[in-house]
């Protein structure tokens, strides 16, 4: 079926749905992975956003039930070069169209996806609206100038958890009696860590869990009192979508939480706690996605590479009158990518040490994260 | 880190003559270490004994030695050079071996002499099998169970602790001999004591079958500060059971979810550390099992590899010249990358397009081997594709093989017309060949599902998925052709074709048209290719280096200047016939455009050389050198002109087809070409300047051959029409020779006629180059062949300058050449072949382009040719070049060539008029018999200075190798013969010592080769009986590896050399020194 894909600056790029009868708008952004697909359709990081993948040829090995960062299809709609429809490998349980289909996520295939990622290059990170019913151009390209901006928008209300929910045999449960009544299970020598939920991956908390914590997962408007009332050992800021500005009730609460306890932060979480700190943020002209991103550790002089996915960045003149140190660079660009407080038990990292997808070098910080709340606690 | 101050001289080793598993990779990967050391400020020292290479220029290294790559010359040139390191990861394994060896003798030590890049240590945990399994258990990974066993008792344990299916490998065996796969135990029993006997010392070792479990390799690097990236991924097509480099493999891996990729690339940075490599490139191959997901590790290489070369290429990374820069201290994130320019090596490359490589082999060289793939590497050199997806990856890596496929499935069952019975294609999907691919399509047409395609050959579904698609594509283009022909060819179905691979040759065979019509279509419809950059990242960043490859797209990044240039086409893979020397030329033509200010395309298809490094030209197309890929590149640049004489016969044979189409041939004519190779437009120019060739003439049957022979007389050399490397071609004494070669070895019809030639016999053989500007014509360089006429002059040693040759013969050959150039009207280079019988000259061969001995002549005479030769045909005179006189060096310079015959089991290693050789070695000294002495070294022979050598040859070779035989005699040698020749010895007052032939009873000769009772082996033979007679003892002194030679002239000359080698020793120079002496 063929379809359209309309930029707002009036770019248009055909091809076909592999997933049948479809329209939508978004953002359109370009991810370098070469695998990880199912893991960056479920990134709550990428709400909003048409992913256009650089790798030609998605969906391989198909999809399971397993690599999933969140319980649902995430982004608006995926772009490829040519949609694999056989898959082949041994944990696949279903085709990715299938998959997106059942989402009802478009997935549009034969696009010239190294044009669309240079476009993105060249002119920047863009609406776009795409469709394989509206076959006007015109129209299409209207329809993507009319769509929802990123910037100044909220999009963690959209991805955050209703409730509070207690991480337990590796999923996200339900509390039992309500947070009222929420006391930490009896878990001798455990870390009770706070996790915000801006659009957290689940990985995050596979790799909390992993290190032996017991980790509440709290909604995005949560305030600051009822964190004190929990008195959880560590405070933990996740990733979400979009522009970290519009979150304002986040910012301070976590304004209030600085210095109270030990708190990590990981991309919008550390784009937040820089606004809480007096910093801002600015938008990145197409954005950091993929997997194969240099980061240099100032401390240690060692690069590692990380998983990235991100729109926005901090900007590390902000921050200049704090005690805040830069401690993670981004090599390609020089961007920021990490912060420590000098005095403070904080620190925060712009990429993704959860990885998934994405190489494992940067999973130090969540023992980093387990030594600040050792440091801190005894 | 900054780089290193404390060092300041290294010594590079190179990889030596272009074997089997060993080929022009290392040329490229040393040329590059070589040119970044340059460039960081050290004096660098290299040595390799292959003349054919970039890396062996008098400008690449600082101080060039063109010497035996052995553990006794290093330490000769160590002792010399004094460095202060030695780096020994760019020369393969035989680099790495020669510096293990050296560095057990404590001299690197005592002279402070540092091994950068991979200690000793390293090198040793790494290559050991017992040391790895250890390193690999300490970080909790899976090396395959394996034991050895040196007797039937141990075996039985061992294959019960091992479990089956079971390998079973012979130790020190050449070619896979006494190996196989057992099943159960009988089997096991079977091979085991069949490999126990095979085995020189008694010993098999047995191993746990990972046979069709899925294949992988990474490419890592490290650093100083043990910051490691991951440069590339490779999944392989074949599965477990067939050598990588025998593999058809892809980049990057296809099969693998993100979570799986991890966990091997956990791995790949846990070996790297574990093992210890601290700077630089491995290269780690892991198992997979399909269905439970285990993982092995099957070996690591902790240097630059063949597969680094493929990953470099495949990536727009240049390990080599990374891990080069490493290897002096800095760390990647210091290390700019080329392409971006802003950012560092410290990121792991972001492929958007599909890489798919293919190996090409020469199984028709070798009659008597099975076409059968295993863990021993038989293919001689490979082809590279690049497309957007795997299926126009995979079918431009087909049409880049020119092997007359040009794509999948346009020709039945290679060529004969027949379609294969399910039987056979059945038997072909089990057991590996080089054909499987095409035998899959073949399934695929007769119906085959994938499932059952996949249960016989293990190839992993997904492959065979696309393969399917293609064919379905085809089954949908061939129903279109029947309904309405051509012109239901529509605009959406051919642009899909083309978008998977199809190439329009393919699709004029499914339309039984013409490829030009299927190109007028195409352009009608707008249906052009578009060019992409390879540049590491995506598209993330702005890329600089223009470094393309085409599809059917929607945007074309080809950046057009207006620059004056010219586009040279290479050589596309290697082969048996055509191989490094060629790219070497084009690479010499490049500089030479770069240096006049014209800007330089390359067009080229082999990962492995140094062609298709990206910042050898201006640009470079990492296209197949076919008529539609070249044509559609010339339509979008528009170079003034395209060189076709550097690429070998390759760019020759779409030369025409080009100039047809409009394109202007640089150089020499496309007509001047065609006289030279057309028969009897050729003969017509010889009469016409006077200048004899041995009798000769044509046949399209059985009875005009007879009659063609007996005209011309035996003994005659025969040939299938249109031939390279001399395939085919025989020389037969007798009527019943000529028609068992008739229904033996090749088809006569009028279509495929055969060409027969006088024999002759006991002739000398003489090379020239020569260069042409249209009016001068100066000799490079007149080359004796060793071996006499008969024996194809790629695989004979010569000596430049002759040393038998008297002035007036040498006269003589200066006028033919000068006349046969004027006549051709040759602008650029033309080699002639030569022979001398009698005082009398004949001209066998002109070839009015660069043959494979021009890199050796350029080192010989400090004449760079090919840059000359490329100056001339871009309209300079060598008079404005100041090439106005031959250059005849004061020193003497031999070639040798070097044999794969060890890779192929029970082939006999007798040589004859077809080429059989892979590569070559160059010796350099001050006589002859020193030069050829290390050209013999250099090619793998150690000539013995004392014991006993054995002695078999023909009636007519008895009385002129009289006087060798003595002179060993005298030398102090035993000599070994048999009856006849023993009795013939004894008439002429040579003792001896009469030994058994082996029909006659034990112990016979191969008995005591095998004892080690034997140093060296004079055989040659005639008939085919005696051929077939003493095959055995050429075989075992191959085994044994003891020096031998099957030819009159090569033991007279290897005689010669080890009386030189005991008169004086062997001393080193470098070719620089040897330049301006």
């Amino acid at each position: 079926m063929k379809a359209i894909l309309a930029l707002e600056d009036g770019t248009l790029f055909r091809g076909y749905s592999f997933t049948g009868r479809c329209e939508t708008t978004g953002e359109v952004v370009f991810n370098t992975s070469m695998s990880g697909y199912q893991e960056i359709l479920t990134d709550p990081s990428y709400c909003g956003q048409i992913v256009n993948m650089t790798y030609p040829l998605i969906g391989n090995y198909g999809v399971n039930n397993e690599d999933i960062e969140s319980d649902r299809i995430q982004v608006k709609a995926l772009i490829v070069k040519e949609y694999q429809e056989f898959p082949s490998n041994r944990r696949s349980q279903r085709s990715l169209a299938d998959y997106l289909k059942a989402s009802d996520i478009p997935g549009i295939e034969g696009i010239d996806t190294r044009a669309l990622a240079r476009h993105i290059r060249l002119q920047g990170a863009m609406k776009a609206a795409l469709s394989t019913i509206d076959t006007d151009p015109d129209s299409l390209v209207e329809k993507a100038k009319h769509s929802a901006d990123m910037a100044g928008r909220d999009l963690v209300g959209k991805v955050s958890c209703r409730e509070p929910m207690l991480w337990r045999d590796g999923r996200a449960t339900r509390l039992e009696q309500g947070l009222e009544r929420f006391r930490w299970p009896d878990n001798p020598g455990s870390f009770r860590v706070a996790a915000i939920d801006f659009g957290v991956k689940l990985n995050i908390l596979r790799s909390l869990d992993k290190r032996g914590c017991t980790i509440l997962i709290l909604p995005a408007n949560v305030d600051s009192e009822t964190i004190n009332r929990l008195e959880p050992h560590g405070l933990f800021l996740s990733n979400g979508p979009g522009d970290p500005a519009p979150v304002t009730y986040a910012v301070e609460c976590i304004r209030q939480q600085i210095g109270i306890r030990p708190i990590f932060g990981i991309c919008l979480g550390h784009q937040l706690i820089s606004l809480a700190l007096g910093g801002k943020t600015f938008k990145l002209k197409f954005g950091h996605r993929g997997a194969n991103q240099p980061v240099k550790d100032l401390a240690t002089g060692k690069v590692e590479i990380t998983s990235q996915n991100h729109g926005f960045c901090v900007d590390m003149e902000s921050l200049k009158n704090q005690d805040i140190e830069l401690s993670h660079i981004n090599l390609n660009d020089n961007t920021v990518e990490g912060l420590v407080h000098k005095k403070l038990p904080l620190f925060s990292v712009q990429y993704h040490p959860e990885a998934s997808p994405g190489p494992h070098d940067a999973k130090y910080l969540f023992d980093r994260f387990i030594d600040m709340m050792k440091t801190y606690h005894y | 880190m900054p780089r290193r101050s404390d060092i300041h001289k290294i010594l590079i080793i190179g990889s030596g003559p272009i074997v089997i598993g060993q080929a022009c990779e290392f040329d490229y990967s040393g040329t590059q270490a070589c040119k970044a050391l340059i460039e960081e400020g050290y004096e660098v020292i290299l040595i390799n004994s292959n003349p054919a290479t970039i890396m062996t220029d008098p400008d690449t290294a600082n101080r060039t030695y063109i010497e035996p790559v052995t553990p006794e010359i290093l330490t000769k040139i160590v002792k010399r050079e004094r460095p202060d390191a030695v780096l020994p990861t760019m020369g393969g394994q035989t680099a790495l071996n020669t510096a293990v060896n050296v560095a057990k003798t404590g001299l690197f030590d005592k002279l402070g002499v540092e091994m950068i890049g991979a200690s000793i240590d390293v090198i040793q945990k790494a290559e050991d099998r017992a040391m790895f399994k250890d390193a690999m258990n300490r970080i909790n990974l899976n090396v395959p169970k394996s034991g050895i066993a040196r007797n039937m008792s141990q075996a039985r344990e061992t294959a019960e602790n091992i479990g089956y299916p079971l390998i079973i490998r012979a130790s020190f065996t050449l070619g896979g001999a006494g190996s196989g796969v057992a099943y159960n135990r009988e089997e096991m029993e079977d091979i085991a004591s069949s490999g126990l006997d095979a085995s020189m010392i008694s010993e098999i070792i047995m191993e746990e079958s990972l046979i069709g479990w899925k294949e992988y390799e990474l490419e890592v690097m490290r650093d100083f500060a043990d910051n490691v990236v991951i440069i590339c991924s490779i999944e392989n097509f074949d599965p477990m059971g067939v050598h990588t480099g025998e593999s058809i493999t892809v980049a990057p891996a296809q099969t693998l979810s993100d979570r799986e990729y991890q966990t091997m690339r956990d791995a790949a940075i846990a070996i790297i550390r574990e093992i210890g490599v601290e700077t630089g490139g491995s290269n780690i191959q892991f198992a997979i099992h399909p269905d439970t997901g285990d993982m092995a590790i099957i070996e690591m290489n902790p240097r630059v590899s063949r597969s680094s070369a493929l990953a470099s290429k495949a990536t727009g990374f240049p390990i080599a010249k990374i891990a080069a820069k490493l290897a002096l201290g800095y760390t990647l994130d210091e290390i700019k990358n080329d392409i971006t320019r802003e950012t560092y090596a410290s990121f792991e490359p972001a492929i958007d397009y599909c890489v798919v490589k293919v190996p090409r082999w020469t199984f028709e060289k070798f009659p008597g081997t099975v076409d059968s793939l295993t863990t021993s590497m038989k293919s001689v050199g490979e082809t590279m594709a690049i497309g957007r997806t795997f299926k126009e990856a995979l079918q431009k890596a087909v049409r880049s093989l020119e092997i007359g496929r040009f794509g999948l499935g346009s020709i039945a069952n290679n060529g004969t017309g027949v379609h294969p019975s399910l039987h056979e294609i059945e038997e072909k999907l089990i057991n590996p060949n080089s054909n499987r691919l095409y035998y899959i399509y073949e399934a695929l047409k007769q119906g085959m599902c994938v499932e059952r395609i996949y249960e016989l050959s293990h190839i992993d579904r997904w492959f065979l998925f696309h393969i399917r698609q293609i064919h379905e594509l085809e089954k949908r283009l061939r129903e279109l052709v029947l309904k309405n022909g051509v012109n239901g060819l529509d605009a959406d179905l051919l642009r899909k074709a083309k978008e998977y691979g199809f190439s329009d040759q393919q699709l004029a065979v499914f339309f039984k048209t013409k490829e030009q019509d299927i190109r007028d279509v195409r352009q009608a419809n707008k249906i052009e290719p578009v060019y992409k950059l390879v540049d590491t990242c995506a598209a993330e960043f702005e890329a600089y280096t223009p470094y393309y490859y085409s599809t059917y797209e929607q945007e074309n990044e080809m950046r057009v200047s207006n620059n004056k240039k010219v586009m040279i086409l290479g050589g596309g893979p290697n082969r048996i016939g055509q191989g490094i020397e060629f790219d070497y030329c084009c690479v010499h033509a490049s500089f030479a455009l770069k240096e006049m200010g014209i800007e330089s395309i390359m067009v080229n298809s082999n990962p492995e050389t140094v062609s298709t490094d990206y910042d050898i030209s201006d640009k470079l197309y990492f296209e197949p050198l076919t008529r539609e890929d070249v044509l559609n590149i010339v339509d979008q640049e528009k170079p003034e002109g395209i060189i076709v004489q550097f690429g070998g016969q390759t760019p020759l044979n779409i030369s025409s087809a080009l100039a047809e189409a409009g394109v202007k041939i640089l150089g020499t004519s496309p007509d001047s070409i065609d006289r030279a190779e057309d028969r009897e437009r050729f003969q017509g120019l010889l009469k016409k300047i006077g200048v004899l060739q041995p009798k000769n003439g044509i046949a399209k049957n059985h009875d005009e051959a007879i009659r063609v022979a007996d005209k011309i007389g035996y003994p005659v050399v025969v040939r299938p029409s249109f031939v390279l490397g001399g395939r085919a071609m025989e020389i037969v004494y007798d009527q019943s020779g000529l028609e068992f070669y008739i229904r033996e070895a090749v088809e006569v019809s009028p279509g495929k006629p055969i060409l027969i030639d006088k024999f002759l016999e006991h002739a000398i053989e003489i090379d020239v180059d020569a260069i042409s500007d249209g009016r001068d014509t100066i000799i490079g360089g007149i080359m004796e062949h060793i071996e006499e006429a008969g024996i194809h002059s790629g695989d004979s040693a010569c000596v430049l300058p002759p040393i038998s040759l008297s002035p007036k013969l040498i006269e003589e050959i200066k006028a033919h050449t000068r006349a046969l150039a004027r006549e051709l009207n040759v602008v650029g280079l033309m080699n002639i072949q030569y022979a001398v019988r009698n005082r009398v000259l004949y001209v066998l061969e002109v070839n009015p382009r660069a043959s494979r001995t021009i890199p050796f002549v350029s080192k010989a005479t400090s004449v760079p040719l090919a840059k000359l030769a490329t100056k001339v045909i871009m309209g300079m005179s060598l008079k404005e070049l100041g090439f106005t006189k031959e250059v005849v060096p004061a020193y003497v310079s031999c070639k040798e060539s070097v044999f794969p015959f060890a890779r192929f089991p029970g082939v006999d290693t007798i040589l004859g008029p077809e080429m059989k050789s892979t590569g070559e070695v160059m010796g350099i000294d001050s006589d002859f018999g020193l030069a050829f002495a290390k050209s013999q070294i250099a090619a793998g022979q150690s000539l013995p200075f004392s014991g006993a050598v054995f002695v078999s040859v023909k009636d007519e070779d008895k009385m002129p190798l009289l006087e060798t035989i003595f002179n060993l005699y005298d030398i102090g040698f035993r000599i070994l013969a048999t009856r006849g020749t023993s009795d013939y010895l004894l008439e002429h007052g040579i003792s001896n010592i009469a030994v058994n032939k082996v029909r006659e009873g034990r112990p016979h000769i191969v008995d005591m080769i095998k004892n080690g009772e034997v140093d060296m082996v004079i055989n040659t033979t005639d008939n085919k009986k005696a051929v077939s007679e003493s095959i055995s003892i050429r075989r075992t002194a191959l085994t044994f590896n003891i020096p031998y030679t099957t030819t009159l002239a090569g033991a007279k000359a290897t005689v010669q050399a080890i009386k030189s080698m005991i008169k004086g020793t062997l001393e080193v120079k470098t070719i620089q020194e040897y330049h301006t002496s």
